[in-house]
């Protein structure tokens, strides 16, 4: 755990500990103790160690999010029906109840598991943890966890996923980035939905979206693509062979990667985590 | 709504140092929290009572230190002041920078009584 080496300590918090700051006083009678550690910690710690499976397993784990009716599960059974014959593909889907798009993606032949959250806005990383219990990771070559459909809560828990996604579909606002910067800026890859919608719906702009999540100091490629007439497809799908690839490379490098935004901490967190795991199989 | 969760794992937190520390009580806690870290920092105060009722923690006053958003400039490398949705370098408008403070979700410190008698362990 992190709770000594400051590792969190940010610009914006360091004068707090540092000189005669707030918490280098200690009030009488009472003795204040530093700590210095994420609210999440438990959370990143699970996660860390769901991503070491996910590594040593040689799966790609990309995390979903967006707000419910984007299209997330439409998209996937789109992909599985692509992608069938070339990689190996399984899914984690997180809804408040039913089992239906673990339904819906079973149907395309593909393992499928449900988490039901029940009241939950988010998955976190315990849950998956349990799901992974049910996956045969070393049948999987991409991951994807499907994540309550939300666009606030789901952005601030780490599950061990590699990479980020977040769809916007073209019936929402193109100013989505904007006010959800939390959601938006932790996108690896930006997919703007529905695209077939585009001709009746002309008050969306792709490029005012692309604008709005630049603005959020974002590099994050952005694609259009509807799953349902096809368009963009293409290089959705290469996008996702690029990355399939890449993580091949990294883990025969003994690897990994997390999503390309994280809190400044947790980039300085290089602490290894390989402590009492058991096994999965 | 996620901020009961996220007290939630505060108090295992701190339940965890007052074990360590043999404390009767934590009569404070200081956390510093950003816009971007998706945590609210009034919600997660309006949370706080449920989370900790029952716990040692019961009494303590919970005190959230917010941060500003501030962006260094990954081309001209100026630091300014920025708002959670517009993370633009404000010396020459580019969007390419990298946040410097603004996404905090940390425990800094906790205050505690000791039980009579009780050692804690030496931290530094």
């Amino acid at each position: 755990m992190c709770d000594t080496c400051g590792c969190n300590i940010t610009d914006g918090n360091r004068h707090l500990i540092e000189g005669d700051g707030k918490l280098a006083q200690t009030e009488s009678g009472r003795e204040a103790i530093s700590v210095l550690q994420g609210l999440l910690s438990e959370n990143d710690h699970a996660a860390a160690h769901n991503r070491e499976h996910f590594d040593r397993h040689g799966v790609l784990t990309l995390n979903l999010m967006s707000s419910p009716g984007s299209g997330k599960t439409r998209l996937l059974e789109e992909t599985i029906g692509a992608l069938g014959g070339e990689l190996r593909i399984a899914v984690v889907e997180g809804d408040l109840e039913t089992e239906n798009d673990a339904q819906r993606i079973r149907d395309k032949g593909v393992e499928a598991v449900q988490i039901t959250t029940g009241t939950a806005c988010h998955l976190d990383a315990h849950m998956v943890h349990k799901a992974l219990h049910q996956l045969e990771l070393d049948e999987v070559d991409i991951l994807f966890i499907e994540n309550v459909g939300n666009l606030v809560c789901p952005a601030s828990f780490d599950l061990g996923q590699h990479r980020n996604i977040t769809l916007l579909s073209v019936t929402e606002g193109d100013d989505k980035p904007a006010k959800y910067p939390v959601m938006f800026r932790a996108a690896d890859l930006m997919l703007v939905s529905k695209s077939d919608l585009l001709a009746v719906l002309d008050d969306f702009s792709p490029d005012k979206a692309e604008r709005h999540l630049r603005e959020l100091a974002s590099s994050a490629p952005v694609q259009t693509l509807s799953a349902r007439s096809g368009e963009g497809m293409q290089a959705w799908l290469d996008w996702l062979r690029a990355e399939h690839a890449a993580a091949a490379e990294r883990i025969a490098r003994g690897e990994t990667v997390r999503p390309a935004i994280q809190p400044d901490g947790q980039l300085l967190h290089t602490h290894s985590h390989d402590h009492g795991h058991h096994s999965h199989d | 709504m996620h901020e009961l969760a996220v007290c939630q794992g505060l108090m295992s937190q701190v339940e965890q140092i007052a074990r360590r520390e043999q404390a009767e009580r934590i009569t404070r806690i200081l956390l510093s929290i950003g816009p971007l870290s998706g945590v609210e920092a009034s919600l997660l105060k309006d949370a706080f009572p449920i989370a900790a009722a029952g716990t040692v923690a019961e009494q303590a006053i919970l005190d959230v230190q917010e941060q500003a958003v501030q962006v260094k400039c990954l081309s001209c490398g100026a630091e300014s002041e920025a708002t959670a949705n517009r993370l633009l370098c404000a010396a020459c408008g580019d969007y390419r920078t990298r946040l410097i403070s603004g996404d905090e979700m940390m425990l800094m410190s906790v205050e505690l009584e000791r039980r009579e008698n009780a050692q804690g362990t030496p931290h530094v």
